[in-house]
């Protein structure tokens, strides 16, 4: 089994983080996992993005044709994105930053409003760990586990409570409905 | 009505891609200005660097010819001895005067050309992410000097306009800050008179200019400012350093 | 593990003290590691150099004295470097250089690209003389390769061109670092400066103003080079076994063109990849092999077509060669190339 994931959005909203943890936690849980992050002057102010492949073989191209699921976290990553998803794909969208909605008939759509739920949390940054939990729970593509172990490897130099406030936000997103 | 703001002729109309608080974008501004107010945009060769102003040529509204990293002053020499009659100017970055370019620097110095060199210390690498300048203070955290720069391992922050004074080329240098406001009326002054040295053919001018690096510092605009106050400036005072114009000062 | 830090932990174990560099775009992970590590070692250097024409210069002064010594760069700064290349082959002084190659000519961009494939593989600065270059397309090739770099450069006393792209340099994967021994055969470096101590003095020089003796000294150079040739080849194949058509690809876009061959697989097209993982020496006798029971060729390239004249030179009038390129800093996709691959393949009715 070979999944390609892109994760997309403006350059603070953590998109590379995203990924950064979605592709550890594979890799601790056993799986081959490439992380091919967008990097330089596109990072700058522009939209940053990454593609994760994940794989039980080894994985050939670590850059995705046409990915199963694209998480989208505002407009123009959408417009960029919705086209390349394969039919049949899933996109993930962040509805509260996001007005328009992919015009696709042949892949599956699921919204959640991330900035939101995190603005709730006290803390709007980590709304992107509020996606991770959500498209963690939608594909299961990693164990819950393996995440919770890499927010605590990931976060724990910067102190307790940002390992708490990422975990919480992670929760939030995963029991969302 | 009297409009008391407005974009400068030799400014292009888009807006500048630099990070909140930078101060390539107001020295650009300044240097647009000087150059309208003395009516040289028509004879006006700039040479951008590589740095975060390499894209200077999508701001300024003149010719600008890009320059090799480090090379600015070399092929400045170039265009000027072509065209004695221009205003010919390098834009560069600490990196790119005071590191890869101070062997081409001291010579075209030396040899007295009749150029301008706008020299933007920002006590790092923008572009390139924040590693280790020449002029980087001691102590000063960067990602190719973490915990600090030290002297005995890392080298001593640089004063390039100190040094080029040394050269018999040199006619006018002087150290300015854009920290505030009245630091860059003092900037802008201190352009135009290294560009009307330039034009009396009198020999290498420099203005080396203070420049908060927002970004790179991890600072906010306001904290970027106060620290060249209360840091840079203490090791890098400002001032004119030689002045040929003036009998009995420079060095 | 970030490529570019890969590069330098490999560097590390591999024994490597000394790293001079200056910074560029996309490797400037590789030169920051190396400040953070071995400014906690007790015998570690690290000096940011003005430029690369003086980083390369610490690099021969390193090398004279007899240690393990590295720097990195991205396609400019390397074309700087040219000068020291070339003094370090006639001088024959060890040294690994890393290029994680970006668009071009000029200051181009700084995406990946292949660009400087040439430039590596013929020497690239003036005068007669050859680089070993590998060209990994993994990390974890990166960090084999980079050890391996250290011991053929001190075997060999040349220096090593670790040829990789932005891509491979920002890329994360899973490393294992493999234990790293000096191989049996390094001989002590007899030849070091370290001063004259019970012993008369040596000189390590590139001047040899008689013709006759220069031209001795590049005979020798030559023999060094045949020896490597024989020896030091290195490459990959994938399901050549039953190919009728071959496809031919080097690092980043060797791991693209893997992609396209499993999906025309799938299609029931029999195609196979020679992936050439040292590029000088570059594997001409497999190709030669394989050129006598292949006969379509199919070479890509992240350039407007560089390895593809090695292929060419490798396989004479032989097989029927086609070339695709994205030069630039653009990277296709497995998809855009298989679609190319079927094309060649249904049109040559195979
Ligand atoms: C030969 C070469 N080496 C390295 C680089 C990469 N590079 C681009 S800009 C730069 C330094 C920028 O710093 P500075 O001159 O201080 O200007 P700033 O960006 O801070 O304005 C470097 C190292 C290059 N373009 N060419
Ligand atoms: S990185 Fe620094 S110098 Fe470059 S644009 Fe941003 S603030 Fe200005």
């Amino acid at each position: 089994m070979l999944i390609n994931t892109i994760f997309s959005g403006f350059g603070g909203q953590g998109v590379l983080s995203m990924g950064y943890i979605f592709a550890y936690a594979a890799m601790s849980d056993g799986r081959n996992v490439t992380y091919l992050p967008s990097y330089g002057a596109e990072v700058r102010g522009g939209t940053a993005n990454c593609t994760i492949v994940i794989s039980d073989e080894e994985i050939a191209s670590p850059v995705a044709s046409s990915p199963e699921f694209v998480v989208v976290m505002n407009n123009p990553s959408l417009l960029r994105f919705q086209n390349v998803v394969q039919s049949g794909g899933i996109i993930f969208l962040n509805a509260t930053m996001i007005d328009a909605r992919p015009i696709r008939g042949d892949i599956e759509l699921f919204e959640i409003p991330a900035n939101d739920i995190a603005k709730e949390l006290g803390n709007e940054r980590v709304m992107n760990m509020v996606m991770l939990g959500f498209f963690i729970k939608k594909t299961g593509l990693v164990s819950r586990e393996a995440v919770e172990k890499t927010l605590e490897d990931t976060f724990s130099p910067r102190g307790k409570t940002m390992v708490t406030l990422n975990k919480k936000a992670f929760m939030e997103g995963h029991n969302y409905d | 009505m009297k409009k008391v703001f407005s974009r400068p002729r030799s400014l292009r109309k888009v807006p500048f891609h630099y990070c909140p608080g930078c101060g390539h974008s107001i020295i650009h501004r300044l240097v647009a200005e000087v150059i309208d107010e003395m009516g040289l945009r028509e004879i006006t060769i700039g040479v951008p660097p590589a740095g975060c102003a390499v894209l200077a040529y999508f701001y300024f509204d003149f010719d600008m010819g890009e320059s090799p990293h480090g090379r600015g002053t070399a092929l400045a020499t170039g265009l000027k001895r072509a065209l004695p009659d221009r205003l010919v100017f390098t834009y560069q970055g600490d990196g790119d005067i005071a590191a890869i370019g101070t062997a081409e620097t001291i010579h075209t110095a030396n040899r007295g050309e009749n150029i301008t060199a706008l020299f933007i210390n920002n006590a790092c690498y923008g572009m390139t992410g924040g590693q280790m300048a020449p002029t980087t203070l001691l102590g000063q955290n960067t990602t190719t000097s973490p915990g600090g720069r030290e002297g005995l391992r890392d080298g001593y922050p640089i004063r390039l306009s100190e040094m080029l004074a040394l050269t018999d080329g040199s006619a006018y240098i002087e150290r300015t800050a854009v920290n505030s406001p009245v630091n860059i009326r003092k900037t802008k002054k201190a352009i135009a008179k290294g560009f009307k040295v330039q034009m009396d053919g009198l020999g290498f001018s420099l203005i080396e200019i203070v420049s908060p690096c927002p970004t790179n510092w991890r600072m906010s605009s306001h904290e970027a400012c106060q620290w060249i106050e209360k840091e840079i400036i203490q090791y890098y005072p400002l001032g004119v350093i030689k002045d040929v114009t003036k009998r009995g000062q420079g060095c | 593990m970030r490529g570019n830090h890969v590069v330098a932990e490999a560097a590390i174990r591999a024994g490597c003290r000394f790293y001079f560099g200056y910074p560029i775009t996309p490797q400037n992970e590789t030169p920051e590691y190396m400040a953070a590590a071995l400014s906690k070692l007790k015998d570690g250097v690290f000096i940011q150099a003005e430029s690369e024409l003086a980083a390369i210069n610490m690099v021969i002064g390193g090398s004279m004295a007899g240690v393990r010594v590295m720097t990195s760069s991205s396609s400019p700064g390397i074309s700087l470097k040219q000068e020291g290349i070339s003094y370090l082959a006639a001088l024959e002084l060890p040294a690994v250089i890393v290029n994680m190659c970006r668009g071009g000519p000029g200051l181009g961009n700084i995406a990946p690209a292949q660009s400087d494939y040439f430039q590596a593989t013929r020497g690239g600065g003036h005068g007669d003389y050859r680089n070993i270059v590998l060209a990994p397309s993994s990390c974890q090739e990166l960090a084999e390769l980079t050890m391996e770099a250290f011991d053929l450069a001190d075997i060999y006393r040349i220096p090593v061109i670790i040829l990789a792209d932005g891509m491979l340099g920002q890329m994360m994967e899973p490393v294992e670092f493999p234990d790293h021994k000096n191989p049996k055969k390094l001989s002590p470096k007899d030849w070091a400066l370290t001063g004259a101590k019970g012993r008369p003095g040596r000189v390590i020089r590139s001047l040899i103003l008689d013709p006759v003796l220069e031209e001795e000294h590049n005979w020798k150079l030559m023999r060094k080079y045949e020896r490597i040739q024989k020896k030091e080849v290195r490459y990959e194949t994938f399901l050549l076994g039953d190919a009728k058509m071959a496809v031919v690809a080097f690092g980043t876009a060797a791991r693209i063109a893997k992609g396209a061959v499993q999906k025309v697989r799938e299609q029931g097209l029999k195609v196979g990849l020679l992936r050439p993982i040292s590029l000088w020496p570059f594997p001409e006798k497999v190709l030669v092999e394989l050129g006598k029971r292949v006969k379509l060729f199919f070479v890509f390239e992240m350039n407007m077509g560089q390895m593809v004249e090695d292929v060419r030179i490798a396989l004479g009038r032989d097989g029927d060669i086609h070339f695709y390129g994205r030069p630039g800093g653009v990277v296709p996709t497995p998809l855009e190339i298989s679609r190319i691959i079927s094309s060649h393949y249904l049109r040559k009715r195979l």
